[in-house]
């Protein structure tokens, strides 16, 4: 397994100014202490009741540190209305040399999952306010039009002969031939409904496989629990909602997979607990090299390397599959593509792009960023550099990056939930920008 | 009647006399338009109304994020959904930011028991409630401000997050209470409401 620890000298030199190599420290510190030391009594932190004296802190305490940024920890919720297009911060994110990033598309509230049909149409799901929004361009003139509204949380999108899938959270359904009825498009239609009602992570990722089924996940229902055998887990159906199977087991969540080009194996990153402490465990990225029989082993170890303190009594982390990379403690890894196109350089060919939304369970934040994880000829990830830094700017989120795809021309859309829009991604000599 | 008629009434009692406390420095349209949610919710940010909340120094990105769940009808709480339909984008900004400008409520008469608040303030931050919604619980971005808050709507607030009566434009609270059970919930209304 490939972990940032093992990257190259020069990867962890580039690494060093986005903020990866904070995910690199603790790791090593794991690797010589096992468990965290108890503090006998630790300094007071500003604003938090004090520890009776002689009392450790709780296990999540532990490894935080002692500044008053502790005490602003908060899930990080984007505003409901999208940000201007003037107040999108495309010119203070940084990317390789040759690469321009430019605005796409703004005004999509919570804009989340990215499918691009193959007349250039781009759609985008939502996860908080119901909606499912196309974005058409008709001779340079874009516009956004609403597809769905008041759906139960569409995160998950997939496109497949001119069919939109669409996965809420207690069920998937259908828009066929969707590109001819942007106008007025029908209510979609239920194809498949056996599915828990959990709001927790219950939003999915939906992708087609190779073999022309509906791959989603079902997320567990709390921050770690014992699941039921109905979550943490995913599940592929045929395209009519029949055939269910479960294919993986033991997976808190997941918001995003692709499968690899050429071996045809999915991938997918993992989001792992919080309140654990600071610096662990590690979120993942993880493949599927025998469905039906891989367990990732949630909820009885972390990160790949850590026991539960709860659950994982009993076990050893050996028993589960692990992840093929760590990604950094809390970085939130969410939607992940392998770069298919033309456009980018040969070296970015089948390497998978992830976007990292950001730690909001760090009093410093990490992530906010896009990285590409280029593998080895057998599916084993080498090296994971940043791609696009900038995100985070004083501890704060300027904008949170969710999910990819590429437009036919070889360009990447990326989406960014924190402001409600679309930016596009290119390499080469400057080019006519499509943003309108 | 229901709910909504009695403070209708109040709301009329209200109207008739005094001025809502924020009319001198807000835009007259803006006034008027929060004049009605001022007669339930309270002139001086403290609502006297049963599992009414007070909303004065609310965070503006909550209140917010709440108005928007009403007009979407996201959140179907009446009056509320009715009074929030036709509310432009800049109007619900508007009318956050300045609940977050009023005063905020303050405690109840009745200090509480000192040994029942011990042991819930202990339960509470078992949970952590102190970090999200900060130490002195006034809230922070869109994690709400609870010192201070009804009892009655605390404790309402919390059952409707557990049980899934209540929809969350982000599902945090819903994950957060998974691992408690009602008992729990009564002492973290206690705690919230009568801490000082």
């Amino acid at each position: 397994m490939k972990t940032l620890l093992s990257c190259s000298r020069t990867v962890l030199l580039a690494a060093l100014a986005s903020g990866l190599v904070a995910a690199i420290g603790p790791v090593a510190a794991q690797q010589q202490t096992k468990a965290p030391a108890v503090n006998p009594s630790p300094a007071p932190v500003p604003g938090l009741p004090a520890q009776a004296p002689g009392a450790s802190p709780p296990s999540w305490a532990q490894g935080r540190p002692d500044t008053p940024e502790v005490a602003n920890i908060a899930p990080v919720v984007p505003p409901p209305i999208p940000a201007a297009v003037d107040k999108l911060p495309v010119a203070k994110l940084k990317l390789p040399t040759g690469f321009q990033i430019e605005v796409f598309a703004a005004g999509l509230s919570d804009a989340r999952s990215l499918r691009v049909d193959d007349k250039s149409n781009v759609y985008v799901s939502t996860r908080r306010i119901g909606r499912v929004y196309a974005i058409t361009d008709k001779a340079g003139k874009k516009e956004v039009k609403t597809l769905a509204t008041e759906l139960n949380s569409p995160n998950g999108i997939a496109l497949h002969a001119g069919t939109l899938y669409i996965a809420e959270i207690n069920k998937i359904s259908k828009v066929d031939n969707i590109a001819s009825q942007l106008d007025s498009p029908p209510k979609p239609t239920v194809i498949y409904d056996d599915l828990p009602s959990d709001a927790p992570h219950g939003w999915k990722f939906l992708t087609v496989g190779p073999d022309n089924k509906l791959y989603f996940n079902i997320g567990a229902p709390c921050n770690v629990c014992m699941p039921s055998d109905r979550h943490a887990q995913i599940r592929r159906i045929n395209l009519d909602g029949s055939g269910m199977e479960v294919v993986a087991k033991g997976i808190r969540q997941i918001v995003g997979m692709d499968w690899h080009p050429t071996q045809k194996v999915l991938y997918f990153t993992e989001n792992q607990r919080d309140w654990l402490s600071e610096d662990q465990p590690n979120d993942k990225l993880n493949r599927l090299l025998h469905p039906g029989k891989d367990n990732f082993g949630f909820p009885y170890c972390g990160g790949g390397d850590i026991p539960d303190p709860q659950f994982g009594w009993g076990h050893s982390c050996q028993e589960f599959t692990p992840p093929v990379a760590q990604l950094g403690p809390h970085t939130a890894p969410l939607g992940m593509r392998f770069y298919t196109g033309k456009m980018f350089p040969a070296q970015y060919r089948n390497a998978a792009f992830i976007a990292r939304h950001g730690a909001w369970n760090k009093s410093k934040k990490i992530g906010g960023d896009v990285v590409v994880a280029k593998l080895n000829p057998d599916g084993t990830v080498r090296s994971i550099e940043p791609f696009i830094t900038g995100f985070i700017v004083d501890n704060n989120y300027i904008g949170r990056p969710v999910d990819m795809e590429w437009l036919k021309d070889g360009s990447m859309l990326l989406s960014d939930d924190y402001n409600g829009a679309v930016y596009r991604i290119t390499y080469g000599p400057q080019r006519v920008s499509m943003s309108r | 009647m229901g709910r909504g008629g009695k403070a209708g009434l109040i709301a009329a009692g209200w109207l008739a006399g005094a001025l809502p406390v924020l009319a001198d420095d807000l835009p007259e349209k803006l006034a008027e338009k929060l004049a009605p949610c001022l007669a339930c919710h309270g002139v001086e940010g403290q609502s006297v109304l049963e599992n009414v909340p007070s909303l004065g120094a609310q965070t503006a990105p909550y209140a917010l994020i709440q108005l928007f769940m009403f007009r979407e009808k996201m959140r179907v709480a009446e009056p509320m959904t009715e009074a929030a339909q036709g509310l432009s984008d800049g109007d619900l900004q508007a009318m956050s930011d300045a609940l977050a400008a009023q005063p905020p409520p303050k405690p109840p008469d009745d200090p509480g028991d000192p040994t029942r608040l011990e042991r819930a303030r202990a339960v509470t931050e078992q949970h952590r409630c102190n970090f999200c919604h900060r130490p002195d619980y006034s809230g922070q971005q869109s994690v709400p401000r609870l010192a201070d808050q009804r009892e009655d709507y605390l404790l309402k607030t919390l059952r409707e997050y557990k049980s899934g009566a209540r929809r969350a434009y982000e599902p945090i609270m819903v994950e957060v209470l998974q691992p408690t059970d009602d008992s729990q919930l009564i002492e973290f209304a206690y705690y919230l409401s009568h801490r000082r």
